[in-house]
């Protein structure tokens, strides 16, 4: 009965060598062994979206892996989406700028979503903005902000010069 | 730390996980997690052994084959929905695998995973039935191929053995230019349907069906193929009011009550759903004649 594994990840840009329990899901290991408690945890079994992170490019909820499936593959959480600790991602200024956050909880989720949303689909209408995000809960804001500001940080990001050289995304659509 | 302790196997060929299936007691197969991974978090299912099939080969990929398209059990409901072979030959289907879930549940979550579990509102699951697919099984005394229709044969139990798991399936496809449309009822956008409904048919040049193809989801532990339906529209024009008639028999298909809806409710969507889904498939026809 082997009950840890050894997996290599690279989240954020980092890699990260780690030795893991094989039942420890995902979320738990990048917020309590990585140390990266910007990915959050709401219902922990699939349905509030908070711990939305981006798997190879692709969002997937993070409470419905387990670590030990992240072996080899490339994670982008929260804490990687501003390009650098001085500057903050169109997606976040647009966020900032509409007031889409209150408690901000969700925050965290929303943005990972939009990341993968906003990269395959650059001109969206605001009804698919709407079915976008409708895997993520919101108790605050009633969404209208979010949505607003997911369809300015959409505007900003098709300006030139906007988006950032590190935006991580490197699948398609 | 969510889940109860197990052992994690993570076989690479569809023989190795067969031999673990066959040598380990009280093992769970992983596939997107969609369903499983929920039900570890909150310790519904106690598995002393889970196998993941994430990295076995070979089971991920959608070809066309003798007027058919065989999709492997871990393709990502993902890879269906963006497959130009599924919206070309299935249309159905890719209309369908919108309604499930999320973006976030669809970039994980398989076509065998969502057929295995066979959840009773599960879009896929209808769309199998609707499309009379074959389910292929790999265990110890080699592979075999399931008619749908025997797939299901219990609340959420598929019809294969412990020691068993699903390759895949293939779903044969109707000809260009039938009629098509999935349907459902539910909340909000990326619930469980409370009643969902598939609808295929094929008409002459003068509109009269010739083919029908109706089934409905959630009503009870497995779709069900609404075949005195399918046998009284053949010869029928889509038409409003004769289909109120035809589908008036729904309201006898036994329904469950649960905390969503009474079985009376669920009766009544039975009626309404198949008609604006035979209207939606006839308009496709007709639109499709005008290119």
């Amino acid at each position: 009965m082997s009950d840890k594994r050894t997996i290599a990840v690279t989240v954020n840009g980092t890699r990260y060598e780690e030795t893991v329990p094989v039942r420890v899901t995902l979320a738990d290991f990048i917020r309590h062994q990585l140390g990266l408690t910007g990915t959050h945890l709401g219902c922990e079994h699939g349905v509030c979206g908070a711990c939305t992170i981006l798997l190879d490019g692709l969002s997937a909820r993070s409470c419905l892996m387990l670590a030990v499936q992240a072996d080899g593959h490339d994670i982008l959480t929260v804490e990687g989406i501003a390009p650098n600790a001085e500057t903050l991602h169109p997606l976040q200024e647009a966020f900032r700028d509409n007031h889409g956050l209150q408690c901000g909880f969700c925050t965290p989720g929303i943005l990972t979503t939009l990341i993968e949303f906003l990269r395959d689909n650059p001109d969206p209408t605001e009804e698919e903005v709407r079915i976008g995000i409708s895997g993520n809960l919101c108790r605050c804001t009633g969404y209208q902000n979010i949505v607003i500001a997911a369809l300015d940080a959409a505007k900003r990001l098709r300006t030139p010069d906007a988006r950032p050289a590190a935006e991580n995304g490197t699948t398609q659509r | 730390m969510k889940p109860p302790p197990f052992s994690y196997h993570d076989p690479r060929t569809t023989d190795d996980t067969v031999g673990l299936l066959a040598s380990l007691e009280n093992a769970k197969l992983l596939a997107g997690g969609q369903s499983l991974m929920p039900m570890l978090n909150m310790r519904y299912v106690l598995p002393d052994h889970v196998i993941d099939l994430n990295r076995v080969e070979g089971l991920s990929y959608i070809r066309e084959k003798n007027g058919a398209v065989e999709i492997g059990a871990m393709t990502r409901q993902r890879d269906i929905e963006f497959s130009d072979l599924i919206r070309a030959r299935h249309p159905l289907m890719h209309e369908a695998i919108r309604q499930v879930g999320h973006r976030q549940t669809r970039n994980r979550g398989t076509l065998g995973g969502s057929l295995c579990h066979l959840d009773p509102s599960a879009e896929l699951v209808t769309c199998a039935a609707a499309l009379d697919a074959k389910v292929a099984v790999a265990g110890k005394n080699g592979p075999r191929s399931i008619d749908f229709a025997a797939f299901p044969v219990a609340y959420m139990t598929p019809a294969i053995e412990l020691d068993e798991l699903v390759t895949g399936a293939t779903f044969p496809y109707w000809p260009a230019g039938h009629g098509y449309a999935f349907v459902e009822f539910s909340r909000r956008h990326g619930d469980f349907a409370i009643v969902s409904t598939a609808v295929l048919i094929e008409e002459d040049r003068n509109g009269k069906v010739t083919r029908a193809s109706v089934t409905l989801g959630g009503m009870g532990p497995a779709p069900v193929r609404a075949s005195e339906v399918e046998r009284a529209l053949v010869g029928e024009a889509i038409e409003e009011k004769r289909l109120r008639e035809i589908c008036e028999t729904l309201r006898q298909v036994e329904a469950v009550d649960d905390i969503h809806a009474p079985a009376s409710y669920r009766q009544q969507l039975a009626t309404v759903l198949p008609r604006r889904a035979l209207i939606k498939a006839h308009e496709r026809i007709v639109q499709g004649r005008k290119q």
